[in-house]
């Protein structure tokens, strides 16, 4: 852990929330302007980097454990296709949203799109945290001075 | 051939041609560089000039982004949707999803490397050609051997 | 005319950090200049209309590959070593391509046009039918979730597949060397 860095601490501890914040934003009103659920992915990873760099891997895989990580990966995936199922058992094409709200297929369109976003956003999620997790837990071949 | 001199021409091409010298700079690193991870920023830059190309496809002139105004429900205004040019939207949705599957490949990239480095000891293109080469007289030696003694 | 004028600029500015990464030694700088380069090509989206891949392409390209990349570094040696070749043959094989994508530029309708191929066909029949279709105003969401669905579902199963097998890559074999102890 860097203790010398008291400012960058301070301050990521205040930025990691806002990050988390601005995430979700951008997954949740993606329809209305510039985001959704890749940008979101990424900038709620971002979060979870950030603290494991300024603190430590450990804290980092505290906050957000290893084996969660690695089932986000998979559920994002199975969310997004598991619509696209839910969708076929309701009587409609593979991804045809209207299934979710026939008298009105606006906004069947809205909840699918809400919910495949959402999806997409998990998965970017434990992929990026997942290898940046990889990536750190290796043992580094050379020291702080070297740089 | 004249037209390929006029002004009009060029302006219009301008932009292919300086996509095209972006290009050529990435192909340069990853072709010149022996060095594995500066071959995947090279890589890098090559991606990131065809996706300009790509996204100026997309570009009209006088054109604005593709986000339609919206009105106090939150619908599409589809009134004052008219007074506006947009942008063609489809480049924009297949390079979004490009440039994010795009990181995910190059992290696998850098993944091998740090695998090869820790086989052999560098990241060095020539060097490990080296120690391949090697590795395989070494190999033929030994089996040369073997196939001797069974002779 | 403003609009060439701002690009032309913004391409000098990338095409000089390219050209600062071909010639930089230390790979720390390179990984630096890399993330610059990723800001201003996101610059250049905005002044494409592709918003949204400019918001993309802020996040990931001077975000996360940038710790990835020194992820690498600090996990590999920091410096390039000389090449021993010549940079002769690597220029003539770059320079053919270039000649041959330029001359295949020309046929290319103008920057812009109205009347373009991509600009009559599938384009506007997305920009049309989404107020009606779908009811949203970001037209890029439309089409990534609706309209093509299936491509998403395609590129986030590739994702996954990337993500995985860096996990198998780094993490996995170590563990089950743990696991066996003599294990090579």
């Amino acid at each position: 852990m860097i203790f010398h860095h008291l400012i960058l601490r301070v301050v990521t501890k205040l930025l990691v929330g806002t990050i988390v914040l601005f995430a979700l934003y951008v997954q949740f009103h993606g329809d209305f302007s510039p985001g959704g659920g890749f940008q979101a992915g990424v900038i709620m990873s971002v979060a979870f980097i950030l603290y494991g760099i300024v603190f430590s891997l450990e804290s980092a895989k505290k906050v957000f454990p290893e084996w969660v990580v690695h089932k986000l990966l998979a559920l994002g995936v199975l969310i997004y296709a598991g619509t696209g199922v839910a969708t076929m058992l309701l009587g409609y094409d593979f991804l045809d949203y209207d299934a979710f709200s026939p008298l009105h297929p606006t906004h069947g369109q809205h909840w699918g799109l809400l919910v495949i976003e959402f999806g997409v956003g998990v998965t970017v999620t434990g992929v990026m945290v997942a290898i940046y997790y990889a990536f750190a837990g290796r043992p580094p071949s050379m020291s702080d001075e070297e740089w | 051939m004249n037209k390929f001199f006029e002004f009009e021409f060029l302006a219009g091409h301008i932009h292919y041609l300086l996509f095209i010298v972006l290009m050529m700079t990435g192909l340069f690193i990853v072709v010149d560089k022996t060095n594995l991870v500066k071959k995947i920023i090279g890589l890098n830059i090559f991606q990131v000039s065809v996706f300009m190309f790509y996204v100026s496809i997309g570009k009209v002139t006088g054109g604005t982004a593709p986000i339609f105004p919206m009105d106090s429900n939150y619908h599409v205004d589809k009134d004052a949707l008219q007074e506006n040019l947009y942008s063609n939207p489809l480049p924009h949705v297949l390079i979004l999803t490009a440039i994010v599957v795009g990181i995910a490949t190059t992290s696998l990239g850098l993944a091998l490397i740090v695998r090869i480095r820790e086989s052999f000891n560098t990241i060095d293109e020539e060097e490990i050609l080296e120690i391949e080469q090697k590795m395989t007289r070494d190999d033929n030696m030994k089996y040369d051997d073997i196939s001797k003694g069974m002779l | 005319m403003i609009d060439t004028f701002t690009n032309t600029v913004l391409f000098t500015m990338l095409v000089l950090t390219a050209l600062a990464i071909v010639r930089m030694e230390r790979l720390f700088a390179v990984v630096m200049l890399s993330s610059v380069f990723s800001l201003l090509s996101a610059l250049l989206f905005v002044t494409l209309d592709a918003v949204d891949v400019a918001f993309t392409e802020a996040a990931v390209g001077a975000g996360i590959s940038t710790v990835l990349m020194l992820g690498t570094i600090a996990l590999t040696k920091p410096a390039v070593k000389k090449s021993r070749h010549n940079a002769f043959v690597p220029l003539i094989v770059v320079c053919i391509t270039g000649a041959a994508l330029i001359y295949g530029t020309l046929d290319m309708p103008a920057f812009g046009s109205l009347d373009a191929p991509a600009q009559i066909h599938v384009g506007p029949d997305y920009l049309s039918r989404t107020p009606s279709d779908i009811d949203v105003p970001n037209v890029v969401t439309a089409i990534l979730g609706s309209y093509r669905g299936f491509d998403t579902l395609g590129e986030t199963a590739v994702v996954f597949t990337a993500g995985i097998g860096v996990l198998l890559l780094l993490s996995g074999l170590r563990r089950r060397r743990d696991d066996d102890g003599e294990d090579i």
